[in-house]
């Protein structure tokens, strides 16, 4: 490659043009530009066009205007689903399922990932292995056996777990715990082994040792794990559909499809307005932690 | 599980302290003893609700409608004996010989490769354009970028349904004003496919595109100077430098992918519901239908077994090269 290169510009032209790379990549970055903004405008309509929805009346939707501008903006639908019962319900029984997913899992997953980076038993490496394996097992293949175990549950305990709301409580965490226990095992690896060394000699236990040491020193990676699961139990739609139908005990995806769509009759704006608020918490989350956010993303196949 | 493993910490402790004295309070005192117990929650959720799950779920397969009696096979004489007489594959059977099973079987494959195909091209593309851009304005782009990633992809898909709305759709009065014919974008099939595999490119690109620039910064400067000296090309810089060095990465997000939207379920299920006609259905919406709205729980995790053979392959090739780049950190 070099030789050819060379022989190519030795006699056509004796006098280099100098600049020409800088030249060169000025106009790359002006297409970078163009290009991208193209994606982001791609990438950025629905939750754009959500927004313009919101601001109409049914009226003006039905309306055969400029579907792409709003003529008469109104709050309307804003204020009729913030002071209606059920979404407001829809809103506190998602975030009660969120928060409580993510301390459960959390309770789970730093003593586990910290017993298998750094205590090791019999079967530990299998374990983790196994954890990762878990992680790969999507909900669709196990929502109907555990709708089954969950109906023979009842029969057995008379405890009724489906068409309650805290069903989601048991079944999410499979989807959150082997991602952060995964992940947490990463960083505690990280972590230099003087570190808990020293903290044992000092006379310091097991747990000290977790809770005084590693919990501080991998915080930004209990950060990710956290907007992890909360987003992952946020976003969750399979389960609260299969396992819950009552209006009372829906979260927030599941009830804006099953009570703002009634029969064939689609009120868009509403629609709209519950789905952008019901986007809000992760994108705030996402906003205001962007950086551990996309740390949690990618440390899933990076940090192996 | 469990029970060998304390077994087996047991019989080593007796081993190592023979002396009676507070040998019970030595074994809780164990350095693996207590690692055992503090990854216990783990390996109990992990076996009632993950492993026995997926065993049971085998379980459900040869058992009939009501899950009353087993699903023998109906006239199979064509077969040993000993399969049809013995062997309960009667859901199997039935999903086997009905043309809807073939077209979702069909439509599963298509909507993934072709899906995660985009999502890595787009995912590639854009990635080089932000690397490109000056690292001050990295942020904010990439920002942007991930958006429909960071959207839950239950409200983002009523968006997409609401753009694609046949009489108000805001991509229709786009054509009207050129005047384009209008486009039933989900109800005729294949502009429906067209529909759910473009709505689950929008939503999984920029996870490929942040996984493939991470990737790109972790590829040295040094090496693309080397190249340019020599004088390669634009062309030659991607195909013998930024490839080979991100292969890892572009092997390991893709199989993930794979996983993620073979198994895919919010999206067809908001958007068209499997319909028009089963023309859309997943392997996943499809078990779902039968499963749950159908009643037929044995048939429905009959079809989402289905599942298991791809998912099996691409877990596979993921932990090997999971474990392969442990091996060498």
């Amino acid at each position: 490659m070099t030789t050819t290169t060379v022989d190519k510009a030795g006699p056509t032209r004796a006098r280099p043009k100098y600049g020409s790379m800088k030249r060169d990549r000025a106009w790359a970055l002006r297409w970078s530009y163009f290009f991208l903004s193209l994606f982001a405008f791609f990438f950025l309509i629905p939750p754009i066009y959500m927004f313009i929805t919101s601001l109409k009346t049914s009226a003006e939707i039905s309306a055969a205007k400029n579907p792409w501008w709003v003529f008469n903006p109104t709050l309307s639908n804003y204020v009729e689903l913030l002071t209606s019962p059920a979404y407001i319900g829809f809103f506190k029984n998602s975030a009660i399922v969120s928060v409580s997913v993510v301390i459960i899992t959390m309770l789970i997953a730093i003593p586990a990932a910290f017993a298998l980076s750094r205590m090791r038993f019999w079967g530990s490496a299998t374990l983790a292995t196994g954890v990762f394996l878990t992680y790969l097992i999507p909900e669709t293949l196990l929502f109907l056996p555990l709708f089954k175990m969950f109906a023979v549950f009842h029969e057995l305990t008379g405890i009724q777990l489906l068409n309650r709301w805290w069903v989601l409580l048991v079944v999410y965490p499979t989807l959150t715990v082997p991602f952060c226990t995964w992940i947490m095992i990463g960083y505690f690896a990280s972590i230099p082994k003087e570190l808990d060394e020293a903290a044992i000699i000092d006379g310091a236990s097991w747990l000290q040792t977790l809770t005084r040491v590693f919990v501080p020193v991998a915080l930004p990676g209990i950060i990710a794990a956290t907007i992890f699961a909360f987003t992952v139990s946020w976003a969750q739609f399979l389960y609260p559909i299969a396992f819950t139908t009552s209006i009372d005990q829906l979260v927030l995806p599941v009830g804006i499809i099953t009570t703002l769509i009634k029969g064939d009759v689609f009120n868009w704006g509403q629609i709209m307005t519950g789905a952008l608020l019901g986007a809000a918490p992760p994108l705030i989350i996402y906003a205001f932690l962007m950086d551990y956010y996309i740390a949690g993303l990618t440390a899933g196949a990076t940090k192996g | 599980m469990a029970d060998a493993t304390v077994n087996a910490v047991t019989t080593q402790a007796k081993r190592a302290r023979p002396a009676p004295r507070s040998r019970l309070r030595k074994f809780f005192e164990r350095k693996s003893t207590i690692a055992f117990f503090m990854a216990l929650p783990l390996i109990l959720l992990i076996f009632t609700l993950v492993i026995y799950p997926a065993f049971y779920a085998i379980y459900l397969t040869t058992l009939n409608k009501r899950m009353t009696a087993t699903a023998w096979m109906k006239n199979c004489t064509y077969l040993p004996d000993w399969i049809c007489t013995y062997i309960p594959f009667g859901n199997l059977q039935f999903l086997l010989t009905r043309e809807t099973f073939w077209m979702v079987f069909w439509q599963s494959c298509l909507f993934a490769i072709s899906a995660v195909i985009f999502k890595a091209l787009i995912g590639f593309v854009v990635s080089h354009f932000v690397h490109n851009v000056p690292s001050k304005g990295q942020r904010k782009w990439r920002g942007m970028l991930l958006v429909p990633w960071v959207i839950p992809a239950a409200m983002s898909t009523l968006a997409w349904q609401w753009l694609f709305d046949p009489s108000y759709s805001a991509f229709n009065w786009i054509l009207a004003q050129f005047d384009i014919e209008r486009v039933s974008w989900t109800g005729v099939a294949h502009w429906a496919r067209f529909s759910v595999i473009l709505v689950n490119v929008w939503i999984g690109a920029p996870f490929f595109m942040i996984m493939y620039l991470a990737a790109l910064k972790s590829v040295p400067d040094q090496l693309y100077e080397a190249a340019e000296i020599d004088g390669a090309n634009w062309w030659q810089r991607i195909w013998y430098v930024t490839l080979p060095m991100m292969r890892n990465i572009i092997a390991i997000t893709a199989l993930f992918s794979t996983i993620v939207t073979f198994a895919n379920f919010d999206i067809v299920r908001i958007l068209t519901a499997g319909g028009p006609l089963d023309r859309t259905h997943l392997f996943a919406t499809w078990s779902f239908r039968l499963g749950i709205e159908g009643g037929d729980i044995p048939l429905g995790a009959t079809v989402s077994l289905f599942m298991v053979p791809i998912l099996a392959v691409a877990a596979a090739f993921i932990l090997r090269d999971v474990t392969r780049r442990g091996n060498e950190a």
